[in-house]
């Protein structure tokens, strides 16, 4: 494999990786304040669907992105309400948004375009498009480093680089904010929140709120910088790469960015089988790289990869008296 | 909170639920501006309006009865198996390869064979997951999740690379022999007076109702269905009794998964006669909405199962006559399992306000 190819390779890696990362934060946010939310799928599809119309019909693609918050928001709040409010089971409640939201995407995008459940082909201003960064043309004959800034780093869409930086705010705010500390105290002993008067149906709420922001992100850029319109489950289980990546990265903001751009990393693979081939001297299945994440999340969770212990309190209803 | 009465809570709370479901399925139909009477008369009318129609429900039943089962007696050791879908198409490779390899004499005996080796399939695909929840700790629901797609994958490869016939185009195993084509209800005497048509309901629907009936006699008739229900019971009473958590962890996760392998012998065996890509289209998933629906009781879930085949069979109706799409009953689906699975307690709440109303002047006259 040569250079140019690697660098074609990071490219892919860095666009199919930043869904997988905003969608990764966005769970962060909520399994770190104890809700299981493996309705992540459902919330990029729904913001995807939304982000996909409202561009469509405005022209606007910062339109759709609102609309895609919005529309996330939604699927986050009724989790909040179901998991949060009425102590229902969360991963139950996760399942049954996913499902809602396969079939109601279908449903309003064909009501309102009738195309078979898509919406139609965005373009120009309806669509976020790729950013050349400082200097990479000028920089691009520098040797080496020249065609990785040029290739890899710069020409993206502005909310690869949104997604970037959600990493590290993230990280400051769950580890140096007073906000985060409350927030991953809620998810492991949301009894010692409680007695320090704060209130933990509001901070977990708070947290699916985020991850329905961050969802809506997500979907938005499925839609509008990705592919150009919204498809019936365009998602394909990015959701649930992101969960699996989520536990990969042991529910750290930084190692969440090194598992998804490993994901990332094997999606691009399977896009090009050649290369593989040509790397490992024989036919590789694509079937079988399609398969990698999901083998390496079960080999984590086997604790055969370091041990992943998820927040204490994940999944449990808080009750507040007994 | 109020105790509402036994009776509400085995029928009234998943009436409730249902109604609640329909209701917003109702309101997502007229704002796409279509007419939700009209539909379900579509519905009806397709689904259960002739044997005709009954025969393609039945055969969504048969499957949705399989796969309901399996998330019922998983639910019952406390475990929510989201595997059912993988399980049910590694119980189609277990299919295809007892038909296609093996020379069976008669449809019966090939129909032993294919349904233990489905069996077989679907629980081994479950039996991964299990060891790591028991033994590892791993969170079954995470892991069989990834199994589903693991499965997909390797179905892709089977498919693709392996089963496919030479000079094949699509992704597909070769046609079943004949001996091993399963009777279909309008060929089998008795039940030929309802069904004149071909109908795709076959031998296994029985097979599905036996199923159910030993499902129950597990549960609730022998020692290891108590163990069963007693480990699936929050707090260590079940360890201090001498249950064997392993045990029963890899018990009722091989019976689920078995369970889910047997919807093969109904889609691929009986119906499609090879194995294809995707074969179990999405019945796994339904068996967790028939479960929750069936309140994780075999005669619940059977009836569930009618439910669900009937809005299975009414969907492909909309979508062929009317301007719903089809994808209405996925969306029935999420909010099927929403309101029974995730926001039960909210309907409880709704029920027990209801009855203290009926109850509190009763009271108030016994004070009198």
């Amino acid at each position: 494999m040569d250079y140019a190819t690697l660098l074609q390779l990071l490219d892919s890696t860095l666009r199919l990786g930043t869904p997988l990362l905003l969608a990764c934060l966005a769970g962060l946010y909520s399994e770190r304040a104890g809700i299981f939310d493996i309705g992540l799928e459902g919330k990029m599809l729904m913001a995807a669907m939304s982000a996909g119309a409202v561009a469509a019909m405005t022209g606007s693609v910062w339109l759709g992105l609102l609309a895609a918050i919005a529309g996330s928001m939604i699927f986050a709040i009724l989790h909040g309400v179901a998991s949060i409010t009425f102590r229902g089971n969360q991963l139950i409640s996760g399942v049954a948004l996913n499902f809602l939201a396969s079939g109601i995407t279908v449903l309003i995008a064909q009501a309102l375009f009738g195309q078979g459940g898509r919406t139609p082909p965005l373009t120009g201003d309806g669509r976020f498009n790729p950013i050349v960064l400082p200097f990479a043309e000028a920089l691009k004959d520098v040797p080496v480093l020249g065609p990785l800034y040029f290739e890899v780093i710069s020409g993206h869409s502005i909310l690869v680089y949104a997604a970037l930086a959600f990493v590290p705010m993230t990280w400051w705010l769950l580890y140096r904010t007073r906000f985060g500390l409350r927030l991953r105290a809620v998810g492991e002993n949301p009894a010692s929140v409680d007695t320090a008067g704060v209130s933990v149906k509001g901070l977990r709420f708070a947290a699916v709120m985020i991850t329905g922001v961050l969802c809506g992100v997500a979907g938005a850029y499925m839609a509008t910088a990705l592919q150009a319109g919204f498809g019936r489950e365009m998602t394909a289980g990015r959701g649930y790469i992101a969960l699996a990546a989520l536990i990969f990265a042991k529910w750290r903001p930084w190692q969440a960015l090194g598992a998804t751009m490993l994901f990332g990393f094997f999606q691009a693979l399977a896009l090009r089988p050649d290369v593989v081939e040509a790397v490992v001297g024989r036919k590789v299945p694509v079937s079988m790289l399609d398969a990698l994440p999901y083998v390496l999340t079960v080999l984590v969770l086997a604790g055969f990869v370091g041990k992943a212990i998820p927040p204490r309190a994940g999944g449990d209803p808080y009750v507040k008296e007994r | 909170m109020d105790r509402i009465p036994r009776w509400a809570d085995l029928a009234l709370v998943p009436l409730v639920s249902l109604g609640l479901a329909a209701l917003i399925s109702a309101l997502v139909i007229l704002a796409i501006g279509q007419d939700p009477m009209e539909a379900l008369n579509v519905m009806v009318t397709g689904a259960v309006g002739s044997a005709y129609g009954w025969g393609y429900t039945l055969y969504y039943t048969t499957s949705f009865i399989f796969t309901g089962l399996a998330v019922t007696i998983a639910f019952h050791a406390g475990l929510f198996n989201i595997g059912g879908e993988g399980q049910a198409q590694l119980g189609g490779l277990g299919v295809a390869l007892a038909c296609l390899f093996l020379p069976w004499p008669h449809w019966s005996l090939a129909l032993i064979g294919a349904s233990v080796a489905a069996a077989v399939f679907g629980a081994a695909w479950a039996a991964i997951p299990a060891y790591l929840q028991a033994k590892r700790g791993s969170h079954i629901v995470i892991t069989t999740i990834m199994f589903n797609y693991i499965a997909a994958s390797l179905m892709v490869f089977m498919l693709v690379d392996v089963l496919r016939p030479e000079g094949q185009m699509d992704p597909a195993t070769a046609n079943f022999p004949e001996a091993t084509h399963l009777p279909t209800l309008n060929q089998i005497p008795g039940f030929n007076l309802i069904f004149t048509k071909d109908v795709p309901a076959n031998v296994t629907f029985l097979i599905a109702l036996a199923a159910a009936w030993v499902v129950w006699a597990i549960l609730w008739r022998t020692r290891l269905g108590y163990q069963i229900r007693a480990f699936g019971k929050p707090g260590a009473a079940a360890h201090y009794a001498g249950i064997n958590g392993f045990r029963i962890t890899m018990i009722a996760m091989l019976l689920s998964g078995g369970l889910a392998g047997m919807m093969a012998i109904n889609n691929v065996m009986g119906e499609a006669e090879r194995l294809l890509q995707n074969s179990a289209s999405g019945a796994g998933f339904i068996g967790i909405a028939v479960a929750l629906m069936g309140r994780n009781h075999p005669v619940g879930v059977v009836l569930a199962a009618v439910l669900f085949g009937f809005l299975f069979q009414g969907g492909a109706e909309l979508g062929l006559w009317t301007k719903i799409p089809i994808e209405l009953r996925t969306v029935v689906q999420g909010l099927v399992i929403l309101f029974t699975g995730a926001l039960d307690y909210m309907v409880r709440m709704m029920l027990a306000r209801v009855f203290a109303l009926f109850r509190a002047p009763a009271e108030a006259k016994g004070a009198a």
